[in-house]
C-alpha cells in the first residue's frame, strides 16, 4: 500500500552553513521500521533532486525513532549569502514528508 | 551542594518574544535564567554597531529587560546566565549595573567573560602558525583577512563555572555556545568535575533542548500542531536538573504550548550533525544514547546520556563582507498569475543582460507556487490561483551593480505584464553580504578571562 511519510513522521529542519539538517521523528515503533528500511540516502537524494547539489548524509537515533539526514549544498550558498526565501532550509522537512513511501500493510 | 535546579530559557535568539524572560521569573520558581541572544549574523551586526560607537556592540534589548526583572530576580536570588554582551561584554555589564543603581537594587556582582574576541590579536596568532583555515574549503584566513568583520571563539560552560564560583549574580558572556549557558549553572551547583565526561554530556543535551526557546515546547512544532494549546501565551523550556544528570524538560503551569516527547523530539534533532559526535568546547556527547520519557503532563524526562572527552580545540566563527545582495517583489493577480510573474522574470532578465551587468546570482522564486519547496512543488491549476509573487534577488561583488538592479523592476509595473502591484516599499537597496569562516584553534592558543565587576 502507498502511504504519505507525513502519515508516520514528523520532523524539524535547519541549516549547518551551506548544507540542510533534516530530522525526521516516527510516530512509534512500526513507523521506525518503515522509515529504517525506505528512507535510505538514495532515495533521499533523488527526492531533493532540484534542490540537493551535493551528497546526503544519513544518521539513525533509533533512541528517539528517527533519521537525522545531512543535505550538502543545498542553501544557495547559506546564512545571508544565499538568495533563497529559505535561506535556512527551515520548510525542507515538511517537504520530505511530501514523500510516497510503497509499504507493506501497516 | 544542591541536588535540583530550575534553569530557565528566556530567549531563543536576539529578537525573540521580549517578555520571555519575564514570565520565566515571574510565573513561578526558577533558580536560573539563560538567555542565548546569538546566532552568527548577530556577531557582525553587533561589531558594526560597535564601530560606531565603541559603548555598544551588545544585545541592547538586554537593559530594558534588566529593568523589569532585576527587581525580581535579585530579591528571588534567581541568576542570569547570557551571552548578550556580544562583541562587548565590558559595556553591556557597565550598563547594567547603571540600572542596578538606579533602581537601587543593593549588592549585586556582575561577571563578564572576556578573551573570546581574537579580533585584535589576529596577526599574533597567525604568526604563531593558527592558520584558521576555512573548515569546509581548507582555505588560510590570510585569503579574506582585510574584509572580516569579527573573529570569536566559542567557549563553552567552564568561564562561567568560575564566574559563578567567584559570587556572580549575572554572568554576561560574548561568544558562548548556547549549550554552555545552561550546562555551567548544573557543574557549578552540583560539583561535576570537568572529566565527568557523561554528566557533561547531559548538561549539554539540556543546554540544546533550551538553546532555541519554545522550539522545545510546541513552537515551530511539525506533529499534530494544530493540538498546541494557546500558542499566544506559550510557556519558555525549563530543565529541571538533577545531581545525576537527569534532567526534566518542563514549563510553568498556566502557561501555552505543550511538553511532550514529540516536542522535544523535534528539538534534538534540530541543527545537528552526526549525533554520536555533538562537539562542545566541554564534551562530545552521544544523541543517539539519550533516552526520552514522558512523566507527567508537560515533563518529560532525559536521561542515559553519554558522553567522550573533549576535542583539543576550540570552534571559531569569524564574518566578513562578500559584497552585496538586493531583493525586490512584484505581485501578480489572476487571471495567469504565474504565467504573468514569469513573463515579467524573463522581461527583467532581459533588461539586465541589456545592461551588461554582471551578476554572481540571479535567482527567481514564485511565492504561492514554489519559493520553498522549489522543484518538488506540486503543479497549480492556474486558474484556481488568485495570485503569485515574484521574489527577484541578485548578488554581485560590486555595489552599484545591485543598486542599477534596484532601478529596474520597479518599472516593470508600467513597461509589463498587467494587473501587477505591491511595489509601494521603493527601489530595493543594496545589502551587504556577510559570509561566514568557520575555522578551529588549539586551546592552548586562546585564554578565557573572567572578570567581576561589583556594585556595592
Amino acid at each position: 500500500m502507498k502511504i504519505k511519510l507525513r502519515d508516520i513522521a514528523h520532523g524539524r529542519s535547519g541549516d549547518k552553513g551551506d548544507a540542510a539538517n533534516i530530522g525526521i521523528i516516527a510516530y512509534d515503533e512500526k513507523g521506525y521500521k518503515i522509515i529504517e528500511k525506505h528512507l535510505t540516502v538514495k532515495r533521499v537524494k533523488e527526492h531533493f533532486k532540484g534542490i540537493c547539489n551535493g551528497t546526503v548524509e544519513r544518521y539513525e537515533m533509533p533512541n528517539i525513532r528517527a533519521l537525522n539526514f545531512i543535505l550538502n549544498d543545498s542553501l544557495g550558498g547559506g546564512g545571508t549569502v544565499s538568495l533563497k526565501l529559505d535561506a535556512q532550509g527551515k520548510t525542507l522537512a515538511a517537504a520530505l514528508l511530501r514523500m510516497e513511501l510503497e509499504v507493506e500493510k501497516i | 551542594m544542591k541536588d535540583k535546579i530550575r534553569i530557565a530559557s528566556g530567549q531563543g535568539f536576539w529578537g525573540d518574544l521580549v517578555d520571555a524572560p519575564y514570565h520565566q521569573v515571574t510565573k513561578g520558581d526558577i533558580d536560573y535564567l539563560v538567555m542565548d541572544y546569538l546566532a552568527e549574523v548577530t556577531m557582525s551586526i553587533m561589531q558594526k554597531q560597535k564601530n560606531r560607537n565603541p559603548k555598544l556592540g551588545y544585545a541592547i534589548d538586554l537593559i530594558d529587560l534588566m529593568k523589569k526583572i532585576l527587581p525580581i530576580s535579585t530579591k528571588k536570588g534567581i541568576k542570569i546566565i547570557t551571552n548578550g554582551g556580544g562583541v562587548n561584554p565590558i559595556s553591556c555589564a557597565d550598563a547594567i549595573l547603571e540600572v542596578a543603581m538606579k533602581l537601587d537594587i543593593g549588592k549585586l556582582d556582575v561577571a563578564v567573560v572576556l578573551g573570546d574576541d581574537i579580533k585584535d590579536c589576529l596577526d599574533d596568532l597567525i604568526k604563531k602558525g593558527c592558520d584558521l583555515n576555512n573548515m569546509e574549503t581548507g582555505e588560510p584566513i590570510v585569503t579574506v583577512k582585510d574584509k572580516l568583520l569579527s573573529t570569536n571563539v566559542y567557549f563553552g560552560a567552564f568561564p562561567i563555572v568560575e564566574a559563578l564560583k567567584r559570587g556572580a549574580d549575572i554572568v554576561i558572556t560574548g561568544r558562548t555556545t548556547d549549550t554552555g549557558l545552561t550546562l555551567a549553572p548544573m557543574i557549578y551547583e552540583f560539583g561535576w568535575k570537568d572529566t565527568d565526561y557523561d554528566l557533561l554530556s547531559a548538561g549539554t543535551v539540556a543546554g540544546h533542548i533550551l538553546e532555541c526557546g519554545a522550539q522545545s515546547t510546541g513552537g515551530n512544532f511539525l506533529g499534530d500542531w494544530e493540538s498546541i494549546e494557546n500558542f499566544a501565551e506559550i510557556g519558555f523550556p525549563i530543565a529541571e536538573a538533577y545531581l545525576n544528570g537527569e534532567v526534566i524538560i518542563t514549563k510553568h503551569e498556566n502557561t501555552g504550548g505543550k511538553v511532550t516527547f514529540e516536542t522535544v523530539a523535534e528539538q534534538l534533532v534540530y541543527e545537528i550533525g552526526d549525533p554520536k559526535e555533538y562537539i562542545t568546547p566541554d564534551c562530545v556527547a552521544d544523541f543517539s544514547s539519550i533516552k526520552l520519557e514522558e512523566i507527567g503532563k508537560d515533563r518529560v524526562k532525559v536521561y542515559n546520556v553519554k558522553g567522550k572527552p573533549e576535542t583539543e580545540f576550540y570552534k571559531v566563527s569569524c564574518s566578513y563582507h562578500d559584497g552585496y545582495s538586493a531583493t525586490g517583489s512584484l505581485t501578480y493577480s489572476w487571471p495567469q498569475a504565474l504565467t504573468k510573474a514569469k513573463a515579467a522574470d524573463k522581461i527583467l532578465r532581459k533588461r539586465l543582460e541589456n545592461l551588461g551587468l554582471k551578476f554572481d546570482e540571479i535567482r527567481s522564486e514564485y511565492v504561492g507556487y514554489n519559493a520553498t519547496h522549489e522543484s518538488l512543488a506540486p503543479d497549480l491549476e492556474e486558474d484556481k490561483i488568485n495570485e503569485i509573487v515574484l521574489r527577484f534577488s541578485v548578488r554581485a561583488k560590486d555595489r552599484n551593480t545591485v543598486n542599477r538592479f534596484g532601478q529596474e523592476i520597479a518599472p516593470l509595473i508600467l513597461t509589463g505584464p498587467p494587473s501587477v502591484t505591491g511595489f509601494a516599499g521603493g527601489r530595493p537597496k543594496p545589502k551587504d553580504v556577510i559570509a561566514y569562516w568557520p575555522a578551529l584553534i588549539r586551546k592552548s592558543m586562546v585564554v578565557p578571562k573572567v572578570k567581576i565587576l561589583e556594585l556595592k
